[in-house]
């Protein structure tokens, strides 16, 4: 028998005005702007188009006030949104070494063409709250230094001179460029797929998966060769023009992981890279996508597969946190039917169990 | 000799309709107005939006990957004139991509390339260096001037 059951659209209607009401909170309180979010909670802004694999931060923003703050829940409706969009194109591939460069640190290397460069990092602060803030006092504006622009080859390029590290990740000839967005996803995936899937992938469940290989699971022995924040130019092909056309700048923060490497069946001794790229300034999450990209390459490299961080299909299955919170989420709508089912299933067997062992008195199990 | 100057031709394009998609839709309608440019055209294609999967490379120089999407606005427009101007840039202001297209419609037709390249993209240009070059400074300012401190003897 099958009784289909309707209700709580009133509850449902109810339920999302008092969602709005608490969302704006007390009336008193002036509503929050998109610029004000934007301009003053900017990392923030980077999470949501970085993990909701969209660059548009006004559009983050919004996604941020409409959730309350929930980033992920953010991230789920830029994800949401994007699916709404006609796709224009593939851009030409960015070129990290012409960045307009905000912040430019190495671990590796004291003194390299274009220097080190802070940038705004919190690196360095004392991690105790300023009660300057909660005040709202005035900012000085930040110290000017003349100087030539520097050319900033990437770190990479420098230890390349010598052999002893990899070159830059390639692809066999007529490997076509994999797409997540475009195809389901495949188990083995290549290092370019898996790049797009970890560069979307959850902050924090990557940062967890670096932490574990740093602790010996996969032990890697990385080192930062780099990492640098800054603006590069996005060109797109169209068919209407000759030329590449320009579409503007994006920050991005990209990340050089040197690993040391002690060589194997397949690859004499040199160190290695792992390699990450975000939307965005977020240092964290460029880090540890670059530390799973180097553990996740354990297969190419002929390393043995021991840890979590190592196993693509365990990392990228459970990379994205949309998927992740829809599956674990699903769980509390009503499933009234299916647990019906499941009481049902227990009390005949229950019953079975007592008739076949004689009244309700529990007996010794037979094994 | 002709591929030569269409080449540059075209470099010329890409440039002006590079700042115009760098600035904003007020820098685009202050300057075409004070360059006395009459902002309207027929409307061909959009402006609508749409995305783009931007690309990198692995390790920064290795074959490309997707890194994720980023919304883009387009339009295409023609002036009385039948000159045919396109406008891309990142984002969706609709208004300024509109505003971009019909100048680089004018930019295509006879007399209109010298005043939008004058008028337009040289301020254009001048705002975004200005902008690059002050954020270079401050960025400059937190380079760090290593010194060695002598130790032992001697």
């Amino acid at each position: 028998m099958y009784v289909a059951v309707k209700g709580g659209e009133a509850a449902i209607r109810n339920a999302h005005r008092l969602l709005a009401d608490r969302r704006r909170g007390d009336r008193s309180v002036p509503a929050l702007r998109l610029d004000q979010i934007v301009e003053q909670l900017g990392l923030g802004v980077d999470r949501v188009m970085s993990e909701g694999a969209l660059y548009d931060r006004e559009l983050a923003a919004l996604a941020i006030v409409q959730a309350r703050g929930d980033l992920i829940e953010a991230i789920f409706l830029v994800r949401a949104y994007r699916t709404t969009l006609p796709r224009f194109g593939y851009t030409r591939p960015v070129d990290t070494a012409a960045m307009l460069a905000e912040r430019r640190v190495s671990a590796t290397y004291k003194d390299l063409p274009g220097g080190q460069m802070l940038g705004p990092t919190f690196d360095y602060t004392h991690r105790l709250l300023d009660p300057e803030l909660a005040e709202g006092s005035e900012v000085p504006e930040p110290e000017l230094r003349d100087e030539a622009v520097e050319a900033m080859p990437r770190v990479s390029d420098i230890l390349g001179g010598e052999g002893l590290i990899e070159p830059d990740g390639a692809m066999p000839a007529g490997h076509v460029t994999g797409d997540i967005t475009r195809e389901p996803t495949e188990f083995p995936m290549e290092r370019d797929t898996r790049l797009q899937a970890l560069s979307r992938g959850d902050e924090g469940f990557l940062l967890a998966l670096a932490y574990s290989t740093q602790r010996g699971y996969a032990r890697s022995h990385p080192f930062v060769g780099e990492i640098r924040i800054g603006e590069v130019e996005l060109e797109l092909e169209v068919p209407e023009l000759d030329f590449p056309v320009t579409l503007g700048r994006i920050r991005v923060t990209e990340c050089q992981m040197v690993n040391q490497f002690h060589g194997s069946a397949k690859v004499p001794q040199e160190f290695t890279r792992g390699y990450g790229l975000v939307f965005g300034q977020s240092e964290r999450k460029a880090m540890a996508m670059s530390l799973c990209d180097r553990a996740l390459r354990a297969r190419e490299l002929g390393e043995d597969i021991t840890a979590a961080a190592q196993d693509e299909e365990f990392v990228i299955s459970h990379s994205d946190n949309v998927q992740a919170t829809g599956f674990v989420e699903h769980l509390k709508l009503p499933h009234y039917v299916d647990f019906q089912a499941e009481l049902d299933l227990v009390r005949r067997m229950r019953a079975e169990h007592e008739a076949a062992h004689g009244g309700g008195e529990r007996k010794e199990a037979a094994e | 000799m002709e591929r030569r100057s269409e080449r540059s031709d075209n470099m010329a394009r890409k440039t002006a309709m590079a700042a115009f998609a760098m600035a904003s839709a007020e820098d685009l309608r202050i300057l075409g107005k004070e360059a006395g440019l009459v902002l309207d055209a027929k409307s061909l294609r959009g402006p609508e939006t749409g995305l783009v999967t931007v690309r990198g490379r692995i390790g920064g120089g290795g074959a490309p990957f997707n890194t994720g999407e980023a919304t883009v606005t387009r339009a295409t427009v023609q002036l009385a004139s039948g000159e045919v101007g396109h406008a891309y840039a990142l984002g969706r202001d609709k208004e300024k991509v509109r505003l971009a297209a019909i100048l680089d419609a004018i930019w295509c037709s006879p007399s209109g390339r010298e005043v939008v390249d004058q008028r337009i993209v040289a301020p254009l240009m001048r705002i975004q260096a200005e902008r690059d070059s002050r954020r270079h400074a401050e960025a400059a300012a937190t380079k760090v001037d290593f010194f060695t401190m002598v130790r032992g003897e001697d």
